[in-house]
Protein backbone atom coordinates (compact mmCIF):
# COMPACT_ATOMS: atom_id res chain seq x y z
CA UNK A 1 0.00 0.00 0.00
CA UNK A 2 2.41 2.64 1.08
CA UNK A 3 4.78 1.30 -2.23
CA UNK A 4 1.75 2.16 -4.20
CA UNK A 5 1.16 5.85 -2.16
CA UNK A 6 4.82 6.47 -2.76
CA UNK A 7 4.80 5.81 -6.63
CA UNK A 8 1.84 8.27 -7.31
CA UNK A 9 2.92 10.95 -5.09
CA UNK A 10 6.49 10.67 -6.35
CA UNK A 11 5.08 10.63 -9.91
CA UNK A 12 2.95 13.62 -9.20
CA UNK A 13 6.27 15.43 -7.93
CA UNK A 14 8.87 14.78 -10.93
CA UNK A 15 5.57 15.45 -13.57
CA UNK A 16 4.93 19.00 -11.37
CA UNK A 17 8.75 19.82 -11.28
CA UNK A 18 8.91 19.39 -15.77
CA UNK A 19 5.35 21.06 -16.29
CA UNK A 20 7.32 23.92 -14.13
CA UNK A 21 10.35 23.55 -15.88
CA UNK A 22 8.62 23.03 -19.63
CA UNK A 23 5.31 25.36 -19.63
CA UNK A 24 5.55 28.26 -21.54
CA UNK A 25 3.11 30.79 -19.59
CA UNK A 26 3.95 31.22 -15.85
CA UNK A 27 0.97 30.63 -14.60
CA UNK A 28 0.47 27.38 -15.70
CA UNK A 29 4.08 27.14 -14.15
CA UNK A 30 2.39 28.50 -10.70
CA UNK A 31 0.04 25.61 -11.38
CA UNK A 32 2.56 23.08 -11.65
CA UNK A 33 4.29 24.00 -8.66
CA UNK A 34 1.32 23.87 -6.82
CA UNK A 35 0.61 20.43 -7.72
CA UNK A 36 4.48 19.35 -7.46
CA UNK A 37 4.06 21.12 -3.44
CA UNK A 38 1.20 18.99 -2.92
CA UNK A 39 2.35 15.53 -3.77
CA UNK A 40 5.48 16.13 -2.17
CA UNK A 41 3.21 16.87 1.05
CA UNK A 42 2.20 12.69 0.56
CA UNK A 43 6.00 11.87 0.22
CA UNK A 44 6.21 13.98 3.43
CA UNK A 45 3.65 12.10 5.22
CA UNK A 46 4.96 8.89 4.20
CA UNK A 47 8.43 9.85 5.97
CA UNK A 48 6.39 10.56 9.18
CA UNK A 49 6.64 13.91 8.79
CA UNK A 50 2.96 14.85 9.66
CA UNK A 51 3.75 18.69 10.68
CA UNK A 52 6.08 19.71 7.83
CA UNK A 53 3.41 17.84 5.38
CA UNK A 54 0.86 19.91 6.67
CA UNK A 55 2.94 23.28 7.13
CA UNK A 56 3.56 22.64 3.47
CA UNK A 57 0.05 22.50 2.23
CA UNK A 58 -0.97 25.47 4.20
CA UNK A 59 1.77 28.05 4.00
CA UNK A 60 3.90 27.03 0.95
CA UNK A 61 0.94 25.76 -1.79
CA UNK A 62 -1.54 27.70 0.15
CA UNK A 63 -0.18 31.49 0.87
CA UNK A 64 2.96 31.67 -0.92
CA UNK A 65 1.59 30.44 -4.25
CA UNK A 66 -1.03 33.22 -3.59
CA UNK A 67 1.60 35.43 -4.12
CA UNK A 68 2.85 34.31 -7.08
CA UNK A 69 -0.50 34.15 -8.54
CA UNK A 70 -1.45 37.37 -7.68
CA UNK A 71 2.19 38.75 -8.95
CA UNK A 72 1.56 37.10 -12.15
CA UNK A 73 -1.69 39.07 -12.48
CA UNK A 74 -0.30 42.41 -11.88
CA UNK A 75 3.05 41.76 -14.26
CA UNK A 76 0.97 39.58 -17.01
CA UNK A 77 1.94 36.80 -19.32
CA UNK A 78 5.35 38.26 -21.16
CA UNK A 79 6.92 34.90 -21.95
CA UNK A 80 7.16 36.37 -26.35
CA UNK A 81 8.53 39.73 -24.98
CA UNK A 82 11.44 41.80 -26.49
CA UNK A 83 14.00 39.34 -25.63
CA UNK A 84 12.35 36.69 -27.60
CA UNK A 85 12.19 38.83 -31.01
CA UNK A 86 15.41 40.58 -30.34
CA UNK A 87 17.09 37.02 -30.40
CA UNK A 88 15.51 35.93 -33.77
CA UNK A 89 17.85 38.64 -35.33
CA UNK A 90 21.33 38.05 -36.07
CA UNK A 91 22.58 39.43 -32.45
CA UNK A 92 25.76 36.99 -31.94
CA UNK A 93 26.23 34.90 -29.35
CA UNK A 94 25.00 31.48 -29.15
CA UNK A 95 21.54 30.49 -29.39
CA UNK A 96 18.84 29.90 -27.22
CA UNK A 97 18.52 26.41 -28.79
CA UNK A 98 22.25 25.66 -28.03
CA UNK A 99 22.23 27.58 -24.51
CA UNK A 100 18.97 25.44 -23.43
CA UNK A 101 20.70 21.99 -24.65
CA UNK A 102 23.83 23.01 -22.98
CA UNK A 103 21.59 23.65 -19.86
CA UNK A 104 20.47 20.70 -19.68
CA UNK A 105 23.58 18.59 -20.48
CA UNK A 106 24.67 20.58 -17.20
CA UNK A 107 21.68 19.35 -14.96
CA UNK A 108 21.88 16.22 -16.32
CA UNK A 109 25.69 15.68 -14.91
CA UNK A 110 24.59 17.44 -11.79
CA UNK A 111 22.01 14.41 -11.54
CA UNK A 112 23.91 11.80 -12.05
CA UNK A 113 26.66 13.30 -9.38
CA UNK A 114 23.89 13.51 -7.37
CA UNK A 115 22.75 9.86 -7.39
CA UNK A 116 26.48 8.74 -7.42
CA UNK A 117 26.94 11.04 -3.69
CA UNK A 118 23.18 10.18 -2.68
CA UNK A 119 22.68 6.39 -3.47
CA UNK A 120 26.50 5.20 -3.23
CA UNK A 121 27.00 6.53 0.04
CA UNK A 122 27.94 3.53 1.76
CA UNK A 123 25.16 4.28 4.59
CA UNK A 124 23.78 1.12 5.23
CA UNK A 125 20.55 2.47 6.54
CA UNK A 126 19.66 3.38 2.98
CA UNK A 127 18.76 0.22 2.03
CA UNK A 128 15.91 0.05 5.09
CA UNK A 129 12.68 2.28 5.79
CA UNK A 130 14.52 4.28 8.61
CA UNK A 131 14.23 3.69 12.19
CA UNK A 132 11.75 2.52 14.61
CA UNK A 133 8.29 4.26 14.54
CA UNK A 134 5.60 3.64 16.82
CA UNK A 135 2.87 5.79 16.45
CA UNK A 136 1.54 7.72 19.59
CA UNK A 137 0.16 11.55 20.75
CA UNK A 138 3.75 12.79 21.06
CA UNK A 139 6.25 10.32 18.92
CA UNK A 140 8.30 11.28 15.94
CA UNK A 141 6.92 14.16 13.33
CA UNK A 142 4.08 15.04 14.98
CA UNK A 143 3.33 18.86 15.81
CA UNK A 144 3.97 18.05 19.70
CA UNK A 145 7.30 16.80 18.91
CA UNK A 146 8.59 19.39 16.26
CA UNK A 147 6.90 22.28 18.88
CA UNK A 148 8.88 20.95 21.50
CA UNK A 149 12.23 20.40 19.87
CA UNK A 150 11.37 24.12 17.90
CA UNK A 151 11.40 25.47 21.77
CA UNK A 152 13.92 23.92 23.22
CA UNK A 153 17.22 22.55 21.30
CA UNK A 154 16.46 25.07 18.31
CA UNK A 155 15.14 27.90 19.90
CA UNK A 156 18.33 30.30 18.90
CA UNK A 157 16.89 29.25 15.02
CA UNK A 158 13.47 29.42 16.12
CA UNK A 159 14.54 33.31 17.04
CA UNK A 160 16.68 34.46 14.32
CA UNK A 161 14.09 33.01 11.44
CA UNK A 162 11.73 34.87 12.68
CA UNK A 163 13.85 37.93 13.17
CA UNK A 164 14.40 36.79 8.85
CA UNK A 165 11.03 37.01 8.18
CA UNK A 166 10.60 40.72 9.80
CA UNK A 167 13.55 41.74 7.32
CA UNK A 168 12.27 40.22 4.84
CA UNK A 169 8.69 42.04 5.15
CA UNK A 170 10.34 45.22 5.32
CA UNK A 171 12.60 44.54 2.36
CA UNK A 172 9.74 43.63 0.98
CA UNK A 173 7.51 46.52 1.00
CA UNK A 174 10.90 48.49 0.12
CA UNK A 175 11.37 47.30 -2.68
CA UNK A 176 7.55 47.15 -4.59
CA UNK A 177 6.69 50.36 -3.10
CA UNK A 178 6.06 53.43 -5.25
CA UNK A 179 8.93 56.08 -5.90
CA UNK A 180 8.11 59.60 -5.06
CA UNK A 181 4.82 59.07 -3.43
CA UNK A 182 1.28 58.76 -5.23
CA UNK A 183 0.30 60.45 -8.39
CA UNK A 184 -1.63 63.13 -6.44
CA UNK A 185 1.54 64.70 -4.82
CA UNK A 186 2.46 65.63 -8.40
CA UNK A 187 0.77 68.83 -8.96
CA UNK A 188 1.31 69.74 -5.33
CA UNK A 189 -0.81 70.30 -2.35
CA UNK A 190 -4.14 71.42 -3.40
CA UNK A 191 -4.95 75.21 -3.45
CA UNK A 192 -7.09 75.95 -0.35
CA UNK A 193 -10.10 78.35 -1.29
CA UNK A 194 -9.96 81.83 -1.82
CA UNK A 195 -10.63 83.22 1.64
CA UNK A 196 -8.42 85.95 1.96
CA UNK A 197 -9.76 88.78 -0.21
CA UNK A 198 -8.61 92.05 0.22
CA UNK A 199 -9.91 94.33 2.44
CA UNK A 200 -13.66 95.91 2.12
CA UNK A 201 -14.68 92.65 -0.78
CA UNK A 202 -18.04 92.75 -1.16
CA UNK A 203 -18.71 96.06 0.72
CA UNK A 204 -20.86 99.44 0.19
CA UNK A 205 -17.59 100.77 0.11
CA UNK A 206 -16.81 98.97 -3.06
CA UNK A 207 -19.51 99.92 -5.04
CA UNK A 208 -19.38 103.29 -4.89
CA UNK A 209 -15.51 103.14 -5.00
CA UNK A 210 -14.77 105.09 -2.07
CA UNK A 211 -12.87 103.72 0.82
CA UNK A 212 -13.40 104.40 4.07
CA UNK A 213 -10.04 105.84 6.26
CA UNK B 1 9.82 2.29 0.64
CA UNK B 2 13.56 2.36 1.20
CA UNK B 3 14.89 5.68 2.12
CA UNK B 4 16.75 5.60 -1.53
CA UNK B 5 14.07 6.17 -3.63
CA UNK B 6 13.33 9.40 -1.69
CA UNK B 7 16.65 10.32 -1.93
CA UNK B 8 16.66 9.67 -5.68
CA UNK B 9 13.06 11.15 -6.18
CA UNK B 10 14.84 14.41 -4.21
CA UNK B 11 17.82 14.53 -7.02
CA UNK B 12 15.63 14.03 -9.20
CA UNK B 13 13.86 17.30 -8.46
CA UNK B 14 16.89 18.84 -7.83
CA UNK B 15 18.30 18.42 -11.09
CA UNK B 16 15.03 19.46 -12.78
CA UNK B 17 14.72 23.16 -10.81
CA UNK B 18 18.39 23.24 -12.03
CA UNK B 19 17.60 22.72 -15.22
CA UNK B 20 14.53 25.36 -15.54
CA UNK B 21 17.33 27.85 -13.46
CA UNK B 22 19.58 27.72 -16.02
CA UNK B 23 17.65 27.59 -19.08
CA UNK B 24 14.55 29.83 -18.34
CA UNK B 25 14.68 33.83 -19.13
CA UNK B 26 11.71 34.82 -17.07
CA UNK B 27 12.57 35.97 -13.60
CA UNK B 28 9.46 34.65 -11.47
CA UNK B 29 9.95 31.32 -13.86
CA UNK B 30 13.34 31.23 -12.09
CA UNK B 31 11.98 31.62 -8.80
CA UNK B 32 9.50 29.08 -9.47
CA UNK B 33 12.55 26.53 -10.10
CA UNK B 34 14.70 27.97 -7.23
CA UNK B 35 11.61 26.63 -5.26
CA UNK B 36 11.66 23.32 -6.66
CA UNK B 37 15.62 23.03 -5.83
CA UNK B 38 15.04 24.27 -2.48
CA UNK B 39 12.10 21.43 -1.93
CA UNK B 40 14.20 18.70 -3.46
CA UNK B 41 16.58 19.74 -0.34
CA UNK B 42 13.80 19.57 1.79
CA UNK B 43 12.90 15.94 0.50
CA UNK B 44 16.18 14.98 0.88
CA UNK B 45 16.47 16.25 4.67
CA UNK B 46 13.24 14.65 5.33
CA UNK B 47 13.93 11.56 4.30
CA UNK B 48 17.56 11.71 5.87
CA UNK B 49 15.98 12.63 9.32
CA UNK B 50 13.40 8.95 8.80
CA UNK B 51 16.72 7.19 8.32
CA UNK B 52 18.01 8.38 11.96
CA UNK B 53 14.67 8.34 13.44
CA UNK B 54 15.70 12.14 14.63
CA UNK B 55 13.73 15.26 14.35
CA UNK B 56 16.95 17.42 13.45
CA UNK B 57 16.40 17.15 9.96
CA UNK B 58 13.05 18.02 10.06
CA UNK B 59 13.53 21.39 12.10
CA UNK B 60 15.60 22.39 8.98
CA UNK B 61 13.30 21.51 6.77
CA UNK B 62 11.03 24.07 7.89
CA UNK B 63 13.82 26.92 8.28
CA UNK B 64 14.46 26.10 4.66
CA UNK B 65 10.97 26.44 4.06
CA UNK B 66 11.12 30.35 6.16
CA UNK B 67 13.84 31.14 4.34
CA UNK B 68 12.10 30.30 0.86
CA UNK B 69 9.34 32.46 1.59
CA UNK B 70 11.79 35.24 2.48
CA UNK B 71 13.32 34.63 -0.88
CA UNK B 72 9.74 34.83 -2.50
CA UNK B 73 8.91 38.05 -0.96
CA UNK B 74 12.06 39.70 -2.03
CA UNK B 75 11.99 38.05 -5.33
CA UNK B 76 8.61 39.47 -6.02
CA UNK B 77 9.31 42.66 -4.46
CA UNK B 78 12.37 42.82 -7.38
CA UNK B 79 10.16 41.65 -10.13
CA UNK B 80 7.35 44.04 -9.48
CA UNK B 81 9.80 47.02 -9.28
CA UNK B 82 11.21 46.31 -12.32
CA UNK B 83 7.66 46.37 -13.56
CA UNK B 84 7.21 49.34 -12.20
CA UNK B 85 10.03 50.86 -14.32
CA UNK B 86 8.77 49.46 -17.27
CA UNK B 87 12.11 47.42 -18.24
CA UNK B 88 11.63 43.89 -19.70
CA UNK B 89 10.61 40.95 -17.63
CA UNK B 90 13.85 39.03 -18.78
CA UNK B 91 16.79 38.33 -17.06
CA UNK B 92 18.92 38.85 -20.78
CA UNK B 93 17.87 41.89 -20.60
CA UNK B 94 18.95 43.18 -17.10
CA UNK B 95 22.62 43.19 -17.95
CA UNK B 96 23.30 46.65 -15.83
CA UNK B 97 23.10 46.59 -11.81
CA UNK B 98 22.59 50.25 -11.96
CA UNK B 99 19.54 52.14 -10.35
Amino acid sequence: MSAVVFFIGAAGAIAGAVGVVMLRNPFYSVLALVAHLVSLAVLFLLLRAEFVAAVQVVVYAGAVMVLYVFVVAYVGDQSEGIGARLRAGPTGGPSAAALRLGGAVLAGALLIELLIALLGTGLKAIGTDGAGYAPGPRTYGTPAYIGNLLLTRFLLVFEVASFLLLVAAVGGVVLARRRGGLEDDADGPAAPLNVIAPASTGTMVEGIGTRAR
Amino acid sequence: MTIAWYLAVSAIVFALGAVGVMTRRNPLVILLCLELMLNGGNLALIAFARMWGNGDGQILAVIVMTVAACEVTIGLGMIVAIYRRRLPIDVDELRELQG
